[in-house]
């Protein structure tokens, strides 16, 4: 199963650090990341290939908001699915 | 691949412009569960509806994580139960409302419809006994949802079942006074009702739908409204357009949730229902759009026109887009629901004439809306006849749900919670049609063709 992650907030120090730790500790494969910023406005954009996980998606999910919360950003992981229903026919 | 700025806008048009799938409802067929018995009935529809939807909160749940987005309610619709209480010879129809109102809090839904009856060419003894237990059901439970079909355009309107319908009203709103009437903000009273709506409170099971099927809901007018501020001042075909993309792409993402519901469940899949179904919240609005189009107000000369451009645009846009169109698809106008529209009314903007000819063009009827508590029963069958008339005459689907408050009148305002907002009490004309409603009878079914 395929999945975006994304991360948006004020730039700081560490934020993909912290991302790629976590999903490192669950096996989840990155294959691609995009990051920008706009004055210090963070915005990364992350595929992932969730198929080796070692956590069920919830869980996943649950610790990803959390290092948000922590770090005074917004994180999310969608399954990829709803973004190709949204913008491909 | 998709691209950022792809991903970056379905976040924004879940996160900033409430797009959400307003409900999945899950059709249950009662029709196993009639026995002369009453209490082993009630029984039946209690372990059917346990059985079936044991799972239906938690997988919606999960779906709701896992694409991350908002799936507001969880509903189900049965049988209409006047089909499946008048096996048993009780008089009192109540015990089965309370046995669906328990089951839908066991099961942890937020709404249960098709405490209905269907009797737009006449009444069985069945019906009769379920539309005189109405009012009581609907004080004595909090879940359950009824609605009756008083008229089609096949069959005319059923004259009697319009006066009882406006007595049925009148005691629904006394007996639920302490809570403004909200008992009437769970009754719709339908001309030629849909069998697959998953939208309350006019949700229930035809007796053409399979044993059990996953329906859905979408809304999302804060979304058709941030795309008609691209194309502002824009000629109107240009903004239909507008509208039918995003129509499109709201309407992809319900028939993705309701795949995915329908696999996880083991249920078919039966329709995606796309209707802008607004929420008193501040940008998700009908009235907003339609002043977005240009008018100062809704309200206005000239909301009739972009209500019909509004709602014809979203069913086109969302039929290519769904493999199943159906429920009642396209926009809502509920009164106490939509922030622009209870503006509108609190100001004298929009009155009930206005929603009335609207109603000719949006998807469903005169919705939400609250009538001084002195209205008499007579002048709300009126309001009910005229409305099953113009969907009787147009072969649409109309409904009426107004609530009489009792000890209120014009200009004050009624508080109902959640998503059923809040509304001012609006002008109704005070000219009696009582002689016109006490002849009962039929008003025979409309010709179908020399249609001028």
């Amino acid at each position: 199963m395929r999945a975006f992650i994304t991360v948006i907030g004020k730039d700081k120090v560490g934020i993909i650090a912290a991302v790629c730790v976590l999903l490192s500790e669950q096996n989840v494969n990155i294959l691609d990341i995009s990051q920008t910023l706009f004055q210090e406005s963070f915005t990364m954009i992350m595929q992932v290939d969730m198929t080796q996980s070692s956590a069920p998606f919830e869980t996943l999910s649950e610790r990803l908001t959390q290092l948000g919360t922590d770090m005074d950003l917004t994180i999310r992981i969608q399954r990829e699915e709803i973004f190709n229903a949204m913008h491909r026919i | 691949m998709i691209n950022k700025g792809e991903i970056l806008q379905t976040i924004e048009m879940i996160d900033q412009q409430h797009l959400d799938v307003r409900t999945i409802t899950m059709g249950i067929s009662l029709r196993d569960c009639g026995c002369a018995d009453m209490n082993k009935s009630c029984d039946k529809i209690y372990d059917k509806i346990c059985r079936k939807a044991g799972d239906l909160v938690r997988t919606g749940e999960a779906i709701e994580r896992e694409f991350g987005i908002p799936i507001v309610n969880k509903r189900i619709s049965v049988t209409p139960i006047s089909l499946v209480a008048e096996c048993c010879e009780a008089n009192d129809y109540v015990p089965f409302a309370k046995a669906l109102d328990r089951a839908a809090k066991e099961v942890g839904v937020d709404f249960l419809g098709g405490y209905s009856a269907l009797v737009q060419k006449g009444f069985t003894v069945g019906d009769e006994r379920l539309i005189r237990s109405i009012p009581e059901a609907l004080a004595e439970t909090e879940l359950v949802c009824s609605s009756v079909n008083v008229g089609t355009t096949r069959a005319g309107v059923n004259m009697d079942a319009v006066r009882l319908m406006g007595e049925t009203v009148k005691k629904t709103a006394e007996l639920t006074k302490h809570q403004g009437g909200l008992g009437c903000a769970k009754l719709v009273v339908f001309c030629n009702a849909v069998e697959d709506n998953p939208f309350m409170a006019g949700a229930f099971h035809g007796v053409g739908e399979p044993e059990c099927e996953i329906n859905v809901g979408v809304s999302g007018p804060g979304v058709v409204c941030q795309a008609l501020k691209s194309a502002k001042g824009a000629p109107l075909d240009v903004a239909a357009e507008t509208i039918k993309k995003t129509a499109f792409r709201i309407t992809r993402v319900g028939q993705l949730v309701a795949q995915e519901a329908s696999n996880r469940l083991g249920v078919p899949f039966g329709i995606v229902d796309l209707s802008l179904a607004p929420t008193a919240t501040i940008g998700d609005s009908v009235a907003d759009i339609l002043e977005e189009l240009g008018l100062s107000s809704v309200g206005a000369p000239g909301t009739t026109a972009a209500l019909a451009l509004l709602n014809d645009a979203v069913k086109k846009g969302g039929l290519m887009a769904s493999s199943s169109v159906g429920g009642l698809s396209g926009a809502f106008i509920p009164v106490s629901e939509d922030a622009g529209m209870i503006a509108a009314a609190r100001a004298g903007r929009l009155t009930i004439e206005k929603l009335e000819a609207m109603t000719c063009v949006c998807s469903v009827g005169l919705d939400m809306i609250a009538i001084p508590g002195d209205t008499p029963a007579e002048t709300i069958a009126g309001i009910i006849a005229d409305e099953a008339a113009i969907g009787m005459v147009n072969s649409k689907t109309t409904a009426v749900r107004v609530i009489p408050v009792p000890g209120k009148s014009v200009g004050d305002m009624v508080s109902f919670g959640g998503l059923l907002g809040e509304a001012p009490v609006m002008p109704v004309n005070t000219c009696s049609p009582a002689e016109f409603i006490l002849r009962g009878g039929r008003i025979p079914a409309p010709l179908q063709s020399l249609r001028n």
